[in-house]
């Protein structure tokens, strides 16, 4: 910046920053109340386990907030694809093939998700609250409520591509994860889709009228969602080589508090998916680092609320207008300490 | 983006009709604009302003009547918002024209990116150009704005400078400007209007719509009145003076039209 007000301006360019230093705080306070866990590198590689299908669906759900959409329905997307792969897998020994299924099966309830909310105009937190319970409630019927077990999967190659572990220790699944962060926040940030996207969260008259197909926009987003469920689903599914019909079902409120204590803004218009990333190591940390602390099971939904508070007030206050407002500040803290006590500089003569 | 320059009618329209339903929104609408001709498109609320610029500008077609561009027949199956782009027609609209949220070198190419292969957006050559349009078109100068500013962080008169600074980097023949100085304090207003300046200094034709005379007499070659979904009167400058088209216009929304004679 040219016109020299920001010696702090940088902090709010740096994209997902106040959310990176609570999950750095979290951690400092947990190696503090817990130094036998969080001194370990076994805690670490549990998240790295355990978080990937959130954040997954943490970043698809990013990008419909963007829009200005709600999406409930990747829950059953989660349920729905884990069954197809099991199911396609125990049938036909084929899982490359019930991979592809599954994805396609995210794809087709997002496209219907976004056919309703695109072509008929219908609530998105309308279609997908009834596609929640429509796809959720498929699952349960085709599946007969029961659980099916792959653990011959675990020898198999697809097991070891996407949840196997690198050096005996690294799960896998946290790679591909952090390759769907990195791919969709070029998505977002830099490619013709995202930028729609963002317009088309931010005012969609004025998307329209600069030329943006904003239902074909939409309906392309909900599939990309579904897809990104599916692929989340699998992942859960694969790791714990089992399918049981309710899986995903507890995933809704934790990922869409990882979006929005990311920064995102529920308004739309704009997406944080460097704050998604924090956003979900934090949801997916809170729970053991509380445990594990001592302080007992019954704290953990208390300090989860708290801390999630924090992230979004902090996020506030760093954000854009913050950064200036801390700059201004810092100025006129930083100008005096500039010359040694005693010795006022030159230009003020005078004294 | 258009090159030819020879032709005679930026553009015009011949019998155009749209209904909503079984309201008539505009009827029997004739309207010619030379190449280089600023009109004044004047009329109240629902007189169907917008509906006519929606028309021109691709968003939805007429239920029936003719369009022609450059004097060349529009067929409206195949026109849409980036078809009316392609044929050098740009809009600047008083509220919808850009994304608050957005950094102002985006919404510079909405919907027309310069893009690397894959549909990547090139934001280094956009941001650049956005620059050069920021400086030399609208003459944005050392005010604290940037390409990489907000929007939000604009005033009203230089959100209008941006869209019209936009329009004229796509080489538009024809700008349509709908209402851009509605609920701008008087000094944006003169700001706006010294950019419409440009636009005719530049030689584009241009459809400035508005209620409200004062602006856009001054700019203006001629007037259309349009009222209930018809054009009532078209009038060009030196016939009338501002006082005259004032009281022409005061004493017609009275429902004396039938005694008034412009």
């Amino acid at each position: 910046m040219k016109h020299g007000s920001s010696r702090f301006a940088f902090l709010g360019k740096i994209e997902g920053l106040p959310i990176a230093a609570v999950l750095a705080i979290l951690y400092v306070v947990f190696i503090f109340t817990a130094p036998s866990v969080f001194t370990g590198y076994r805690i670490y590689m549990s998240f790295f386990q355990t978080v990937p299908p959130m954040l997954v669906l943490a970043i698809g759900l990013t990008f419909i907030i963007t829009a200005g959409e709600i999406d409930l329905s990747f829950p059953a997307v989660v349920a729905l694809s884990g069954f197809v792969f099991t199911w396609v897998f125990k049938t036909y020994h084929a899982p490359w093939l019930g991979f592809v299924l599954a994805l396609a099966s995210g794809a087709l309830v997002g496209y219907i998700n976004g056919l309703l909310v695109a072509r008929l105009r219908v609530p998105s937190i309308m279609a997908t609250l009834a596609a929640q319970f429509f796809w959720y409630g498929v699952t349960l019927l085709i599946a007969g409520g029961l659980q099916i077990n792959i653990e011959e999967i675990q020898t198999n190659l697809i097991h070891t591509v996407f949840v196997g572990r690198i050096f005996g220790v690294f799960p896998a699944q946290a790679l591909w994860s952090l390759g769907v962060v990195i791919v969709f926040w070029f998505i977002l940030n830099r490619h013709k889709f995202g930028e729609a996207i963002m317009f088309i969260g931010d005012n969609a008259d004025v998307a329209r009228v600069m030329g943006i197909n904003v239902e074909a926009t939409r309906i392309k987003l909900f599939t990309m969602h579904g897809v990104l469920a599916a692929f989340a689903g699998l992942l859960l599914t694969i790791e714990i080589n089992v399918f049981f019909p309710t899986q995903g079902q507890g995933m809704l409120l934790p990922v869409m508090a990882a979006v929005f204590i990311g920064g995102t803004s529920i308004a739309g218009g704009q997406g944080a998916i460097v704050g998604t990333f924090f956003g979900s190591y934090i949801i997916g940390s809170l729970e053991a680092g509380v445990v594990a602390t001592g302080i007992g099971g019954y704290w953990v939904q208390l300090v989860e609320g708290l801390v999630m508070a924090a992230s979004v007030i902090l996020n506030v206050i760093i954000g854009d207008e913050g950064a200036s407002l801390l700059s201004r500040a810092a100025r006129k803290w930083a100008v005096p300490s500039q010359a040694p006590p005693g010795k006022e500089p030159a230009a003020r003569g005078d004294a | 983006m258009a090159t030819a320059s020879n032709y005679k009618t930026a553009i015009r329209m011949e019998g155009i009709e749209k209904y909503f339903g079984n309201v008539a929104a505009l009827r029997g609408i004739n309207l010619e604009v030379g190449k280089d001709e600023v009109i004044g498109l004047i009329g109240d609320n629902g007189a169907g302003k917008s509906t006519l610029i929606k028309i021109i500008t691709g968003v939805f077609p007429p239920s029936s009547g003719e369009m022609y561009l450059r004097d060349q027949r529009v067929s409206f199956s195949g026109y849409s918002v980036r078809e009316a782009h392609k044929r050098g027609i740009e809009t600047v609209y008083q509220d919808k024209s850009l994304g608050e949220k957005q950094a102002l070198w985006r919404n510079f190419f909405i919907g027309r990116e310069i893009t690397l292969p894959f549909g990547f957006i090139d934001v280094k050559k956009e941001k650049k150009i956005a620059q050069g349009i920021m400086v030399d078109t609208i003459g944005f100068r050392g005010k604290g704005i940037t390409v990489e500013s907000r929007v939000s962080k604009l005033s009203g008169g230089e959100r209008q400078g941006v869209a019209i600074g936009r329009a004229m980097h796509f080489e538009a023949d024809l700008i349509i400007l709908d209402e851009p100085t509605v609920a701008l304090s008087l000094k944006e207003v003169r700001k706006v209007l010294s950019f419409v300046q440009k636009i005719k200094e530049a030689g584009k034709a241009c459809i400035y719509i508005t209620h409200d005379l004062q602006d856009v007499y001054q700019i203006s070659d001629r007037f259309v009145v349009l009222d209930r979904g018809e054009i009532v009167a078209s009038i060009t400058k030196n016939e009338i003076s501002l006082k005259e088209l004032d009281t022409f216009l005061l004493e017609y929304s009275h429902g004396l039209k039938d005694k008034v004679q412009p």
